[in-house]
C-alpha cells in the first residue's frame, strides 16, 4: 500500500497551522447582525412575564426573540425531546437561554439584553442526585420514569448473586467520577443566513451537522431541504458539539425573519452552560473472583447526575454499564443505572461517553483485587482477557482483540516487573486497561438507512473530488477520507479534494461523535473508490486491450501488472495515466460518479437496552502510569505513561499517535484536576447554585509543562470490519488513564483514592487516614438508595439464551420513524452491510 | 464573546502629563498598562472606568538601571518578559527572577508589568466571574453587593492577593515611588497593601506607581516558591519569599513574607526573628515553617481546599530557606513549579 500506514501530514494541516482555516467565528457576511442570548440567573424558577420592550426600543437593536417563538421542543435522542431554543414555561439551570436580542453590533447586543425584563417566581433548587432522588415535587421535567429520575434501567445475565455467592472473595467497592467537561478551545459559533435563492443556511461549530439540520427542520416546521447545514472546521469537540443547541436555532430563526446574516459566539461561560460534559458517577461494584483471580460475577450500580435537560443521557446511562464485559472474561453480570435530573447545565457525551466512570471503578477494584490474592495486575488481567470472536453475557460481540498484546508491550516497555511495588516509597506505577467502540452499531433515529455515505465524482481533469457528511473536528476525519480514496485508486491523498460536512452538498454521514468515522466513513469511500476504480478499469482495459484483471491502479497510472519494469516505450503502451483513464471511462459511460455506504452488522443483543454496546468491532488499550507522591504534602506528579492501543491498522500513524497522546492529555486532566464543580449558597440566605468557575483560567486542565513523557505502541492486526482494518483511536486511549493513576499512587504510597479526581488533598487526607491506623482510603462509602426498577433477566449465550430478555414486556413493533433521512429520498442501493473486506 | 464596554483612552507621553489627567478625572479613570489584569475585568464587568490612562508611551517608565551592590531601579512598565530575560536580575535577585518568571504565560508576560503585577486586584472565585455570574449570586460585597459569600459574616472583603512580586520584594525591603499632581513620595512595599480585599492597596487613585527601587541586595540570598495547580497560567494560591543575608553560614538578617494567604501580603516577623542568628538547620527552618505557617489565613476562595494550602505553607516555606541553604532543589522545584527555576 502506498499511502495506508505511512506516517504523512495531514490534508488540512498546512491551512490549520498557517491560519487559513475559516472556522465559524471567521465567517463574516456583508450586512452581518449579532446575537446574544440573555440566560437565567436562576438554578430552577418558573417564568412569569418576560418585558422585552425596553431592548427592542434600544438604538441598534433590529429583533428580540422569547420562548413563545419557539413552541417546538428539540433534543439529540428521539426519547428526549425537552429542549425548547428559549425556554418556554420555566428555566433549569443557571446560564439555561431565556430571550434573544439581535443588534447592529455584538456590544449593543449586549446592552440591550440587560434591559429584558424578566420575572420569575423561583422553584427548589435541587442541587445533587440525592436530593434529586428525595423530591417529587417540584420535577424539573413532566416526563422520565418518576419524580426526577429520567431513567433507570436493569438488567441481569445469568444467575449473578449465586455466582458471586460462591466465589472464594467477594469484593465491594464504591467510588466516585466528578463531572468534567470538554474545553475545546474553539467556542461554539454559528452564523445563519439566506442563500441567494432564499433557502436558509446554516454554518456552526457542529460535530452533527445530520442531527442539527434534523433540528432545525422541526423546529422550524421548515422542509429539510430547504436548510443547508454546512459544519466548519472544529477547533475541538470531544462530544460538546453533538447535540443541537438553542443557539444555532435562534441564530437560524433571527436570520429567517430579518433576511440578513446573523451571528452570534458564545463566550467561554456560555460553553460552561451548553456542557453536555461527563456525568458525575457513583458507582457501587460488587465482584464474585477465586483465588486465581477469575471473576464469577458482576454486579453493578450506577448512578448519574444528568444536569438539566437529557441530551444523550439515556445513552449515558446504558454506556455505564454496556463494556465491562468486552475486556475481561465476566460469566455472570447485573446492571443497573439510574440518571437523574438536576439544576445545573446538562450532562451528556464527552469522550469515552458514560464508560470512563465505571471503567475507573472497575479497573480499580482489579488492582484491589489483584492486591487481595497477591497476583502481579497485569498477569491477573492477561489470564482472564475476553476471548476473540465471541459473545459475552450481555450478548456484545467481541472481533478481534488485541488486549492481551497491549498489556505485554506496556509491561515490558514500562519495565513494569522491576518497578511495580519495588519502587522506592514515594514512586509507584499502576496499570488499566479499556475498551471502546468503534462506532455505535445502531443510529440514534431508529431506521435502515446507512451510517454513512461517501460520494466521488470523477472528471476529465482526472480530478477526484470525495464527498461525505462526516465532519472535521480535528481528529483528522477529511484525512482519512482521501487516503482511502487515493489507495484504491492508486493517488496521491493531495490529488483527491475533500468536501465534508454540507447537508446539501454530501451524503448524510451521522457526524462526528462514538469513534464512528473512520470506521463507517472509511469503508464507504473504499466502497465508492471500487466502484469508481470498476468502471475505470473496464474502460481502459476496453481501449488499451488489457484485460482487467490485469490492471493494477498505482501511482497515478492505470497499468499492466508487472509492466512497471520494461522499457518506457513499451510501459507506455502497457497502461495510462489516471487522467486518461477518466477520460476513457467518461467516454464510454458518461458523467463519472460513484457511491458508497455503510450501515454495520445487527447486533446479537435483542433485549431492551441492548442497542447501547455492540460496534461492528472494539478497539482496547492498555496503559501504565508512572507517579511521584510527596508523603508530606500529597503533591502528585506524572512523569510517565506508557500507553499500547488496538489500532487494528493505523491508516495515517502520525494522526493515530497524536489522537492516542490526546486522550493520554485528556485523561490526565480528568485523572489529576479536571472538575465541574458548583456552588451551592447557604440556603438561608439564596438559592443559588452556579459553576463554580467556567473559565479557562480557574477550570484546570493541564498545560503543555504538566505533561509527562508518552510512549505510544500501536499494536496493528487489521480487524475484518475495520476500512483497511482500522479501529477507532478517537476515545479509547483516554479510558485506562484515570484508574492507572490512582493504581500508581496506591502503589507510590500505600493509599486508595477511589475518586476521580485524584488531587493533593485527598491523598493527604488518605495518608492521614493510615497514619491514624483507619482504612487508607479517601472516596465515598455510601451508594445511594435508588428505587431500582423490575430487572430485565437476560440468559447468557452460553447458557442457551438468544440474546433476550424472557420477561420483557411485548415491545411494540418499531417502524422507521419517518425523518429527514426518508423524506430526503435516498436512490442508492445500499449494499455494505458491514460485510467482511 | 466578551466585548469590553466604551471609554476614553488617553496615551500620555510622560509621567507628568498622566497624573495631570488622572488628577482631572477623579473617580473615573484608571492606569491601563500591559492590560492583562484591567482589561478582563473591565469585560466581565468588575471595573467601569469611564476613561483610561494607558502607559505605553512613557518611555521613562520602561527603565531598568543597575545600581551599586545589587540595587537597582526597575521602571513601573517594565515588562515581566524583560526581567526575565535579564541574567543580571536572576543572579542578583534570584527571588524576583523566581517570581516574574512564575506569572501567568509567556504571552501575558510580554505584556505584563513589574508595576501591573504589584496593583493587581485581589482575586475571588466570588468576584473574578462574569457580570452574569455575579448577577446569579446576588453579587458580593466587592462589587455591587453587601455579603462577602465566602465568610457571610465578614466585615470585610476577604478576595486574596494574587500578586507575585510583592511577596519577594516586600522580603527584599524593596520601595516603590508613588507620584500624583501634588508631588510624589517614596513608599515601601510593606506599607503599598492594606489587608482588605477591596481597599488593597494605600496607593490613591490619582497617583501613578512609577517605579519599583531594589536595595543593594549583595550577600543576600533570596528564593519565591509558588503554590498553584499548574506549571503555567496559574495565579498563587500560597507562596513564600524569603531574603536571608549570611555571614559564613549563619544568619544575619532576614526577611519572610507570604503571598496569597490573605488581602495583602504578610511579613512574617517571627518566622524570620526564629532564623536570625542560626545556622539554617533543619530544625531551624522547621521552626521558622512554623511560625510562618501560624499568620497564613487562606479562605475557600481560591483553587484548592482552604486547609491544605495552609498545611502548604510550612513546605514552601521550608523549600525556600532550604534553597538559600544551598540544598539541591531543582527536583523539588520540578515537582512543583513543573519547571527548573
Amino acid at each position: 500500500m502506498s499511502v495506508i500506514g505511512k506516517p504523512r501530514r495531514r490534508t488540512d494541516g498546512r491551512a490549520k497551522v498557517t491560519g487559513q482555516t475559516k472556522f465559524a467565528d471567521d465567517l463574516m457576511f456583508p450586512r452581518t447582525v449579532f446575537c446574544r442570548l440573555l440566560r437565567s440567573p436562576h438554578p430552577h424558577a418558573k417564568i412569569i412575564s418576560i418585558d422585552t420592550s425596553r431592548a427592542a426600543a434600544h438604538p441598534g437593536v433590529f429583533l428580540v426573540l422569547t420562548g413563545k417563538e419557539f413552541p417546538i421542543p428539540f433534543g439529540v435522542l428521539p426519547v428526549s425531546h425537552d429542549e425548547h431554543a428559549l425556554c418556554n414555561d420555566k428555566v433549569r439551570h443557571v446560564g439555561d437561554p431565556v430571550a434573544a436580542v439581535i443588534a447592529r453590533t455584538e456590544t449593543i447586543a449586549a446592552e440591550a439584553v440587560n434591559l429584558i425584563d424578566v420575572q420569575y417566581e423561583l422553584l427548589k433548587t435541587i442541587a445533587t442526585p440525592e436530593e434529586s432522588l428525595a423530591t417529587s415535587d417540584p420535577r424539573i421535567h413532566d416526563y422520565g420514569d418518576d419524580g426526577n429520575v429520567h431513567k433507570a434501567v436493569a438488567m441481569q445475565f445469568g444467575d449473578v448473586d449465586a455466582a458471586i455467592a460462591g466465589a472464594d472473595h467477594v469484593f465491594e467497592d464504591i467510588f466516585f467520577f466528578e463531572g468534567n467537561t470538554h474545553l475545546p478551545l474553539e467556542q461554539h459559533a454559528t452564523v445563519a443566513l439566506k442563500d441567494p435563492d432564499g433557502k436558509l443556511v446554516v454554518y456552526s461549530s457542529t460535530q452533527t451537522p445530520h442531527y442539527l439540520h434534523r433540528a432545525l427542520a422541526k423546529t422550524l416546521s421548515m422542509t429539510p431541504a430547504h436548510i443547508r447545514v454546512i459544519a466548519t472546521p472544529n477547533g475541538g469537540g470531544f462530544g460538546g458539539k453533538s447535540d443541537p443547541f438553542s443557539h444555532e436555532i435562534v441564530v437560524a430563526k433571527a436570520a429567517l425573519m430579518l433576511d440578513r446574516p446573523v451571528k452570534i459566539s458564545l463566550s467561554r461561560e456560555e460553553v460552561f452552560y451548553c456542557h453536555r460534559g461527563r456525568h458525575p458517577v457513583q458507582m457501587r461494584f460488587r465482584a464474585g473472583v477465586n483465588n486465581d483471580g477469575r471473576m464469577t460475577g458482576l454486579d453493578l450500580e450506577t448512578l448519574l447526575d444528568g444536569g438539566a435537560y437529557g441530551s444523550y443521557g439515556v445513552a449515558s446511562t446504558f454506556y455505564t454499564g454496556a463494556l465491562q464485559t468486552v475486556t475481561y472474561e465476566i460469566p455472570t453480570y447485573r446492571f443497573r443505572g439510574c440518571r437523574v435530573f438536576t439544576n445545573k447545565p446538562a450532562c451528556g457525551p464527552k469522550r469515552g461517553h458514560g464508560t470512563p466512570q465505571a471503567r475507573f471503578g472497575q479497573e480499580v477494584q482489579l488492582d484491589k483485587i489483584a492486591e487481595r490474592l497477591n497476583l502481579d495486575p497485569a498477569e491477573m488481567r492477561l489470564k482472564t482477557v475476553a476471548p476473540a470472536n465471541s459473545l459475552t453475557a450481555n450478548f456484545m460481540k467481541i472481533g478481534t482483540i488485541g488486549l492481551a498484546e497491549c498489556i505485554r508491550k506496556v509491561v515490558e516497555r514500562s519495565d513494569w516487573k522491576n518497578k511495580f511495588r519495588k519502587l522506592p516509597y514515594g514512586r509507584g506505577v499502576g496499570i488499566a486497561c479499556s475498551s471502546y467502540l468503534s462506532g455505535a452499531g445502531l443510529p440514534i433515529n431508529w431506521n435502515d438507512l446507512p451510517h454513512s455515505g461517501v460520494q466521488l465524482k470523477l472528471d476529465r481533469s482526472g480530478g477526484v473530488t470525495a464527498f461525505c457528511g462526516a465532519t472535521e473536528i480535528g481528529q483528522g476525519s477529511d484525512d482519512v477520507l482521501v487516503s482511502c480514496v487515493a489507495e484504491v485508486l492508486g493517488l496521491e491523498t493531495f490529488d483527491i479534494r475533500a468536501v465534508t460536512g454540507d447537508t446539501d452538498l454530501t451524503p448524510v454521514d451521522l457526524g462526528s461523535y462514538s469513534s464512528r468515522v473512520t470506521l463507517m466513513m472509511g469503508n464507504a469511500a473504499i466502497q465508492a473508490a471500487e466502484r469508481a476504480r470498476e468502471l475505470l478499469a473496464q474502460a481502459v482495459s476496453e481501449k488499451l486491450g488489457i484485460p482487467k484483471e490485469e490492471l493494477v491502479f498505482a501511482n497515478k497510472r492505470v497499468f499492466r501488472a508487472g509492466s512497471e519494469g520494461l522499457p518506457a516505450e513499451a510501459s507506455a503502451k502497457a497502461g495510462c495515466t489516471f487522467q486518461e483513464a477518466v477520460v476513457f471511462a467518461e467516454a464510454k459511460f458518461g458523467t463519472i460518479g460513484t457511491t458508497g455506504s455503510y450501515t454495520p452488522p445487527r447486533p446479537p443483543a435483542k433485549y431492551k437496552g441492548g442497542g447501547v454496546g455492540p460496534t461492528p468491532t472494539y478497539s482496547y488499550s492498555a496503559a501504565i502510569v508512572e507517579v511521584e507522591v510527596d508523603p508530606e504534602t500529597g503533591w502528585l506528579t506524572v512523569p510517565n505513561v506508557w500507553i499500547g492501543h488496538d489500532i487494528g491498522r493505523a491508516l495515517n500513524p502520525t494522526l493515530v499517535r497524536g489522537q492516542v497522546e490526546g486522550g493520554v492529555y485528556m485523561g490526565l486532566g480528568e485523572a489529576l484536576m479536571e472538575e465541574s464543580a458548583f456552588r451551592r449558597l447557604p440556603a438561608r440566605l439564596s438559592h443559588a447554585l452556579v459553576h463554580k468557575f467556567p473559565s479557562i483560567l480557574e477550570y484546570k486542565s493541564l498545560t503543555s509543562l504538566d505533561m509527562p513523557e508518552i510512549f505510544t505502541d500501536l499494536i496493528e492486526h487489521p480487524d475484518p470490519a475495520g476500512p483497511f482494518g482500522a479501529k477507532e483511536v478517537g476515545q479509547g486511549p483516554l479510558l485506562p488513564i484515570m484508574p492507572a493513576v490512582a493504581n500508581a499512587v496506591y502503589d507510590a504510597v500505600g493509599v486508595r483514592v477511589d475518586e476521580i479526581p485524584v488531587t493533593p488533598e485527598k491523598i493527604l487526607k488518605a495518608l492521614q487516614q493510615k497514619a491514624a491506623g483507619k482504612p487508607a482510603r479517601y472516596g465515598p462509602s455510601v451508594f445511594p438508595g435508588v428505587k431500582w426498577p423490575e430487572t430485565l433477566m437476560v440468559t447468557p449465550p452460553w447458557e442457551g439464551g438468544d440474546g433476550r430478555a424472557s420477561n420483557e414486556p411485548e415491545r411494540k413493533k418499531r417502524t422507521a420513524e419517518a425523518g429527514v433521512e426518508v423524506k430526503a429520498g435516498i436512490t442508492i442501493a445500499r449494499e455494505s452491510k458491514g460485510e467482511v473486506r | 464573546m466578551l466585548r469590553l464596554p466604551s471609554f476614553r483612552y488617553y496615551a500620555p507621553t510622560s509621567v507628568d502629563e498622566a497624573v495631570r489627567i488622572l488628577a482631572d478625572t477623579p473617580g473615573e479613570s484608571m492606569i491601563v498598562a500591559g492590560g492583562t489584569d484591567v482589561l478582563p475585568n473591565m469585560k466581565r464587568g468588575q471595573w467601569k472606568p469611564k476613561v483610561l490612562v494607558g502607559l505605553r508611551g512613557i518611555r521613562e517608565l520602561a527603565a531598568n538601571v543597575p545600581g551599586a551592590d545589587g540595587a537597582r531601579v526597575l521602571g513601573a512598565a517594565t515588562t515581566l518578559t524583560t526581567m526575565v530575560n535579564d541574567a543580571s536580575l536572576r543572579s542578583e535577585a534570584a527571588g524576583l527572577w523566581q517570581a516574574a518568571a512564575q506569572i501567568a504565560t509567556p504571552h501575558l508576560r510580554n505584556m505584563g508589568t513589574i508595576g501591573g503585577n504589584l496593583c493587581l486586584d485581589t482575586r475571588c472565585t466570588y468576584y473574578d466571574q462574569s457580570e452574569e455570574w455575579r448577577k446569579a449570586i446576588g453579587y458580593c460585597m466587592k462589587k455591587d453587593g453587601t455579603t462577602c459569600w465566602v465568610a457571610t459574616s465578614s466585615k470585610r472583603c476577604l478576595a486574596v492577593s494574587s500578586t507575585d512580586t510583592a511577596p519577594v520584594l516586600l522580603a527584599m525591603g524593596a520601595t516603590v515611588t508613588l507620584v500624583s499632581a501634588a508631588g510624589s513620595r517614596v513608599v515601601a512595599v510593606e506599607d503599598l497593601y492594606n489587608n482588605d480585599g477591596m481597599r488593597y492597596l494605600t496607593r490613591r487613585p490619582d497617583e501613578l506607581l512609577t517605579s519599583v527601587s531594589l536595595p543593594a541586595t549583595r550577600g543576600w540570598k533570596s528564593a519565591y516558591w509558588k503554590l498553584r495547580r499548574r506549571g503555567s497560567f496559574d495565579f498563587p494560591v500560597g507562596a513564600a519569599a524569603v531574603s536571608v543575608q549570611f555571614d559564613a553560614d549563619v544568619v544575619t538578617s532576614a526577611r519572610i513574607a507570604l503571598g496569597a494567604v490573605a488581602s495583602r501580603p504578610l511579613l512574617s516577623d517571627a518566622a524570620a526573628s526564629v532564623i536570625v542568628g542560626q545556622k539554617l538547620s533543619d530544625e531551624v527552618i522547621a521552626a521558622a515553617a512554623d511560625a510562618a505557617y501560624d499568620i497564613a489565613k487562606p479562605m475557600d476562595n481560591t483553587d484548592f481546599e482552604l486547609v491544605w494550602r495552609k498545611k502548604m505553607v510550612r513546605s514552601l516555606v521550608t523549600s525556600a530557606l532550604r534553597e538559600v541553604r544551598g540544598d539541591d532543589m531543582r527536583a523539588k522545584r520540578l515537582s512543583l513549579a513543573k519547571q527548573v527555576l
